[in-house]
């Protein structure tokens, strides 16, 4: 066997190597970025579920403090941006300002305990709470995931080839400074 | 270490202690079937037979272990308490909801069971939704999913019938030997004089020895699995201190599971079986000394 036979297969050898690693690379990077996706679908699930029940949660305190108007304005806007909004970025942003109206909403229902002692408040409420927490997990998952996404692609030598590939960064579901502010409740009452 | 290195760690741990689990029991029949005056085939068959008992109690496992237990499912609207924490968890880990079922019994204690997470179960006892709340109760459920997701239950079943194949082999090796058939073995020409009696003592050592060396080993492996529970538990609910404790107040109850036994007992989050913790105990224990394992979560 002559010495170019053996150059010949050390370079085939090693040509289908990197194929094999480029391949794996790609296929894991497709099942990586499948995962981000179908985990940002499960908190859309539950952002869905809490929107539906808001309108009953205006409703509900609508019928006790009819007077307070705004507050109901800034829940229905809030929900009406989050329904609309498209990608993981803006549907966060939009969350976070949802959570915040809701935290207003709740603050200003301390003021009538009949609608606090009301059954259809107290199980909005839970659910709500409930919700809430599902969501925070969601969002745990999928932010998991993302971390694990973002690596994969820049990672060496991996990122010399995920650009092209088309791979691109994912986007943390994060809070904003809205939601980091403390929200400031009044118990004046306003004029009718 | 932080959570990370720790999952890693153990995960690391444990395919070492299986890899080398395997070589020794493989090593172990074959010596054996080589003394006996069998062949290779012999230990393969034995593998064989083996997996096949495996295979039948993976499917049958956990409805006889729920059985055995006494344990009773609960629907969601049942406990919705308890099936919201589960929930949660699930979503939290990506893991599609098991069944859930609770003991009666005022012990506090819990374990998970299932082949796969699409198969999977997890149960409580009422002793322990009494006495724990609600971050405590999410630290233990959390624990228990990791074992579902970490594929542990699989893991063990598989450990256990390495464990058998090696009481197995060495049963059969001290039979033979007993009833001598030792010469049985050098009539066929197998092994000239002195190379034939060494395997011959070596041989019996191993048959002495490798069925206490295989259950410690398989002892190593369950206690490394539950350090690994407890880092992907606290991982899922970022909240180490809950299951801490949880488990504080699960050892601090003196009061036996009635009806966990020996065969069970490896299953629950802690040893149902309140024993004495001494170095010796803690080399024969299925779980972790409690005190080590609140120290590694408090230090995350």
């Amino acid at each position: 066997m002559s010495a170019a036979l053996w150059v010949v297969i050390g370079i085939v050898a090693i040509v289908a190597l990197i194929a094999i690693f480029v391949w794996s690379l790609y296929n894991g990077l497709v099942t990586s970025r499948m995962q981000v996706r179908e985990s940002w679908s499960g908190i859309d699930v539950q952002l869905k579920r809490r929107s539906s029940l808001i309108p009953n949660l205006v409703e509900t305190v609508k019928g006790y403090a009819a007077h307070e108007r705004e507050v109901f304005e800034n829940v229905t806007k809030a929900r009406a941006a989050l329904m609309n909004a498209g990608d993981a970025k803006s549907a966060a942003e939009a969350n976070n300002q949802l959570t915040g109206t809701l935290k207003t909403l709740f603050a200003v229902a301390e003021n009538y305990p009949q609608l606090r002692a009301s059954d259809n408040f107290m199980q909005l409420q839970k659910e709500l709470s409930d919700i809430e927490a599902k969501i925070a997990f969601a969002r745990q998952f999928y932010n998991g995931n993302v971390m694990s996404y973002n690596t994969k692609i820049q990672v060496f030598p991996n990122v010399l080839l995920a650009r092209s590939f088309g791979f691109t960064p994912a986007d943390f579901f994060a809070a904003t400074e809205v939601e980091r502010a403390d929200v400031k409740v009044s118990f004046e009452k306003k004029s009718a | 270490m932080t959570i990370y290195n720790q999952i890693g760690a153990n995960r690391r741990g444990t395919w070492l202690l299986m890899i080398l689990f395997v070589i020794f029991v493989a090593g172990i029949v074959d010596l054996i079937a080589l003394a006996l005056g069998g062949s290779y085939i012999t230990g393969i068959v034995v593998l064989i037979v083996a997996g096949g008992f495996v295979t039948m109690s993976y499917y049958a496992a956990p409805s006889m272990v729920l059985g055995i237990s006494q344990a009773r499912e609960v629907k969601a609207d049942e406990n919705p308490d308890l099936y919201n924490i589960v929930e949660n968890l699930c979503i939290g880990s990506g893991l599609p909801m098991p069944k859930v079922y609770i003991i009666n019994d005022t012990a506090p204690n819990a374990f998970a069971t299932g082949r796969d997470p699409q198969h999977a179960t997890v149960v409580v006892t009422s002793g322990l939704l009494q006495k724990l709340d609600k971050l405590e109760l999410e630290g233990v459920i959390a624990h228990e999913l990791s074992h579902v997701k970490n594929y542990d239950i699989r893991l063990m079943a598989l450990v256990v019938v390495l464990v058998g194949l090696v009481a197995l082999a060495a049963d059969f090796m001290l039979r033979f030997t007993w009833f001598g058939s030792g010469r049985r073995a050098s009539n066929r020409g197998r092994g000239e004089g002195l190379a034939g009696a060494i395997i011959l003592i070596a041989a019996l050592v191993a048959a002495i020895l490798a069925p206490l060396a295989a259950q410690l080993i398989k002892l190593a492996i369950s206690r490394g699995r539950e350090y690994l529970a407890d880092a992907s538990g606290a991982l899922l609910t970022r909240y180490p201190e809950g299951l801490a404790r949880a488990l504080e107040k699960i050892s601090a109850d003196r009061e036996p599971l009635e009806v966990a036994n020996k065969a069970t007992a490896h299953l629950y989050i802690a040893n149902p079986l309140k024993g004495h913790e001494s170095w010796a105990n803690n080399l024969f224990s299925t779980h972790p000394p409690i005190g080590e394992r609140i120290r590694r979560l408090r230090a995350m």
